[in-house]
């Protein structure tokens, strides 16, 4: 379970986070939904804490990351799945060894193991034959998949995905967010969703927040959000046509 | 009318230093040398009964000034202010990578070492320097060499051009230059790619992934400029007395057993462990500097060339300060 509570965060005297609010339970998933630049990734980060509040709380399962330190908060990050915006792969090492990484570092998975696992993961993301491939090598979209393919590699209990089918073409996008839901079904992993691709989303999640002026302004189920009345997520239809 | 209240608090806006004090004393310094206008933090309501008519007057003097000089103050007090912050910011700076260097020694001594890694800075830092530092070792050798024989040969005293040459090298051209070679090469090198990782996320993945972004970018690096160092740095010697050898033996005639024999008998152990020590300490300030660049990278393209070139330019500083100090206290 993610619980948010009265986030406060600014940079350089600018408030980007201004008392937010949420809570995503056990095996659910949540999209975030706004605007560019208004603090989605900072939120995000802020979940895995590696970004501090100044002041509020973000509860995992009931503990504070904020506060956490050393083994807890590693034990804690043991939880997560990350995936970056622009992928975060290692650039001095090739894709297999990218999405091998986390298994060799935190599983006592043997050689063998690992290697079929790695194998697996690649090709659900549709690159089985990327391995050999430097990350400077693929394309956005391919670095992307491998990206996700690297985050579900250890089967984490909380997953993170900071707009991962932005910039993908429609039927990447559309298999991508199926592999996020199949995924989900087979893990059932709590999960939190930052995207601007709101249509394709709806089938995947539980609930939609809308994240405005620093704010969580409102909470959606999927079922309502064609329905909504919020100005916001209105005009984030409109726009999308 | 505006009074006083009884906590006067003054603060200097220029360096950022709140306290609490005499107002009197306070007021009167600025008034007499017109620098700064302290900020009069509170308005003054009340409890005027408690003071003196005197120190009425001299705050309403103050208040009097104040108010007929108030933009030139402001213009004078925004510039020591920014002086200020500035200052303030080039301490925090140190304090900072003071600190960056205590969190990397200390993940080099919590198991596990990432030898791996190790090995593999090694080869970056290290072998892969050592054909620039073989080529800068030998000219520097060569040009020691003739300028030093131009200015003996003028006494007489060609036969110690080995060991003065040796000495040179040993004790002070060898650490520092090799040291100052690899900075370009290797030190840019890792700002920029420790700078890389930052502004794409990859330290951000490391750290989601519960590993320790120290034990495996910093530890490793700090470990292999260690080690680098002091073996490049006698490769550079010997590169440079080899260089001297050519130079001396073979183009100017001095003859080869006084140039190496004398060579032998002035060069002390204590000399060649000088030298080494100094390399050790570049190797450390090299790796530290870059890291610390690199990590602490700001975002963008910018941010990288930036923390590159404040790397290789601090790191350099540092090497030709700490050469200086080290020597003074060794010798």
């Amino acid at each position: 379970m993610i619980e948010a509570i009265d986030i406060y965060k600014s940079f350089n005297g600018i408030d980007v986070l201004r008392g937010i609010e949420f809570r995503v339970e056990k095996g659910e998933i949540m999209a975030l939904i706004g605007k560019s630049g208004h603090g989605k990734s900072v939120l995000l980060k802020h979940i895995v804490g590696i970004i501090k509040p100044d002041r509020g709380q973000i509860l995992i399962d009931g503990e504070d990351i904020g506060q956490s330190r050393g083994s807890a908060l590693e034990g804690l990050r043991r939880k997560f799945g990350f995936l970056f915006q622009g992928g975060a792969l290692f650039d001095s090492i090739n894709v297999f060894d990218n999405v091998a990484f986390p298994l060799r570092e935190k599983t006592r998975m043997d050689r063998e193991n690992i290697r079929q696992r790695v194998i697996q993961e690649l090709e659900q993301v549709g690159l089985p034959e990327a391995g050999n491939k430097y990350p400077a090598e693929l394309s956005g979209g391919m670095k992307k998949r491998v990206a996700l393919a690297r985050c579900l590699s250890t089967d984490p209990e909380i997953m993170l995905f900071d707009e991962p089918t932005t910039g993908l073409d429609p039927i990447t996008a559309r298999s991508i967010n199926n592999l996020i839901r199949e995924t989900h079904e087979r893990l059932k992993f709590t999960g939190i969703i930052i995207t601007h691709d709101i249509a394709q989303i709806l089938s995947v999640v539980q609930k939609v927040a809308v994240l405005n002026e620093g704010k969580i302004e409102s909470v959606v189920r999927p079922e309502e959000v064609r329905s909504s009345d919020d100005p916001f997520i209105r005009q984030f239809f409109e726009e999308e046509g | 009318m505006q009074t006083r209240k009884d906590l006067y608090k003054f603060s200097i806006w220029s360096f950022g230093v709140s306290f609490e004090t005499n107002p009197n004393l306070l007021c009167l310094i600025c008034l007499d040398t017109q620098w700064a206008f302290p900020y009069i933090s509170s308005e003054i309501p009340d409890s005027v009964g408690n003071q003196s008519v005197g120190n009425r007057r001299f705050v309403d003097a103050i208040r009097f000034f104040y108010f007929n000089h108030q933009k030139g103050f402001h213009v004078v007090l925004e510039s020591i202010r920014r002086l200020g912050s500035r200052i303030i910011s080039v301490f925090e700076d140190i304090g900072k990578t003071g600190v960056f260097l205590g969190s990397a020694l200390f993940w080099t001594f919590v198991p596990p070492l990432k030898v791996g890694r190790v090995i593999k800075q090694i080869s970056f830092i290290g072998v892969k320097s050592s054909l620039i530092v073989i080529l800068t070792g030998a000219f520097t050798g060569m040009v020691l060499t003739l300028q030093t024989y131009y200015g003996m040969e003028t006494f007489g005293a060609t036969a110690l051009l080995g060991p003065t040459v040796a000495l040179a090298l040993i004790r002070e051209l060898g650490p520092v230059i090799s040291a100052l070679m690899i900075t370009g090469r290797a030190g840019s090198a890792l700002a920029a790619e420790i700078g890389i990782m930052r502004i794409s996320e990859q330290i951000d993945a490391l750290e989601v992934m519960a590993l320790n972004p120290f034990r495996y970018l910093i530890v490793p690096n700090l470990l292999a400029g260690i080690i680098s160092f002091p073996l490049l740095a006698s490769i550079f010697n010997a590169a440079g007395i080899l260089g001297g050898y050519l130079v001396a033996v073979q183009l100017l005639g001095v003859s080869e057993g006084g140039f190496f024999g004398e060579m032998v008998n002035y060069l002390d152990m204590k000399d060649i462990r000088i030298g080494l020590y100094k390399s050790l300490s570049f190797g450390l300030i090299v790796a530290w500097i870059s890291c610390y660049k690199g990590f602490n990278t700001s975002y963008g393209a910018e941010g990288v060339s930036k923390a590159t070139t404040e790397a290789v330019v601090t790191s350099s500083v540092l090497i030709l300060v700490w050469d200086y100090f080290l020597t003074s206290v060794l010798f």
